[in-house]
């Protein structure tokens, strides 16, 4: 009972890193990356590794996403700027 | 052509080294030696209920302060990187910060306040009960963290006050040696947990100095990765 569940999360978890890989928008990459952790961690509980479930559970999947995240918005924030700042450039360049 | 041939070619190779290792795999009937050891002694040894934080904080209580040293130096990394780049920031593109920054809705507000505080005590119940149950330091202060970046999200015009994370980081890191310099004087050696009495099996206040270990550990985790967190969220607003 227990190996058919730890297969259906194996394959769950594939499913899941090849989704971060192909989807386009990158936020649900992101998340898709960290369901992949979680899966992980729910494994480790089933093959009696709780302390190495409750790390993975609380790092992979929760911090590891949110910096994540935050590196993806300073990224699109930088891109934003860039462009602000070309279409000053360009604004003064016309006048 | 001929990248696609050596992406493909490496991937073969990964996978025939890797081939025993997944064919070998199955479950262990017998533990080894070192394992049996822990099983057999660790309980009479430490008196910890979990045999786990047993290794983890004694047998191995070397190799969990290099761990601790790790976080420490990555800590001090990240700050350094985001601190050097910051003047240039809020000098010009005040207005830019401004429009990005938004606080989070009613609903998130209101859960934050409400689960912070179960959050809070979770991660402290984990560190504490370290030797009694699943989870440790490591565990509980990733719990506290998470718990103040939950208010964070809530609220993004609270500041954190990297003075007193850094006061607790400090004090946390420095009594963790103390105590196992402790272990050395009056117990077996360095991080021996046992010059503080073994106590009632199970019991909170029992397994020598391990759940001081883990405390301490707990805010030094906690406190370390809430500084990584709150300098990226500044630098990310």
């Amino acid at each position: 009972m227990s190996m058919t569940i730890l297969i259906v999360m194996g394959v769950l978890m594939l499913s899941g890193g090849i989704a971060a890989l192909y989807i386009k928008d990158t936020v649900s990459a992101i998340v898709a990356a960290g369901v992949v952790s979680l899966l992980a961690s729910v494994i480790f509980l089933i093959v009696g590794a709780p302390d190495v479930a409750m790390t993975e559970a609380a790092i992979g999947s929760a911090l590891t996403t949110v910096v994540f995240l935050f590196a993806w918005s300073r990224i699109k924030e930088a891109e934003k700027e860039k462009d602000t700042l070309e279409s000053d450039s360009a604004e003064e360049g016309g006048e | 052509m001929i990248k696609r041939f050596i992406i493909v070619l490496a991937l073969a190779a990964i996978a025939v080294g890797l081939y025993p290792l997944a064919w070998g795999i199955q479950d262990a009937e017998i533990l080894t030696e070192v394992a049996n050891e822990y099983v057999e002694n660790g309980a009479d040894d430490l008196g910890a209920a979990n045999l786990v934080t047993s290794v983890v904080v004694s047998y191995r209580g070397l190799d969990t302060l290099g761990e601790i040293t790790v976080l420490f130096a990555a800590t001090a990394g990240v700050t350094m990187l985001f601190a050097a780049r910051k003047p240039k920031k809020s000098g010009q593109k005040g207005s830019l910060a401004d429009d990005s920054r938004r606080t989070g809705s009613e609903l998130l507000q209101t859960g934050a306040d409400f689960l912070f505080p179960i959050l809070w005590m979770f991660g402290m119940y984990i560190f504490v009960h370290g030797h009694l149950t699943p989870g440790g330091g490591f565990q509980g202060g990733v719990v506290l963290a998470s718990a103040v970046l939950l208010l964070l999200f809530a609220d993004s015009d609270r500041k954190m006050g990297h003075t007193l994370l850094q006061i607790a980081e400090a004090l946390s890191g420095a009594a963790y040696v103390a105590v196992g310099l402790l272990g050395l004087w009056f117990a077996a050696g360095f991080l021996d947990p046992r010059f503080l009495a073994a106590g009632e099996f199970g019991q909170l206040f029992s397994a020598g100095a391990i759940p001081v270990i883990y405390a301490l550990i707990g805010i030094k985790v906690g406190a370390e990765l809430t500084g990584i967190v709150d300098t990226m969220r500044r630098s990310a607003l």
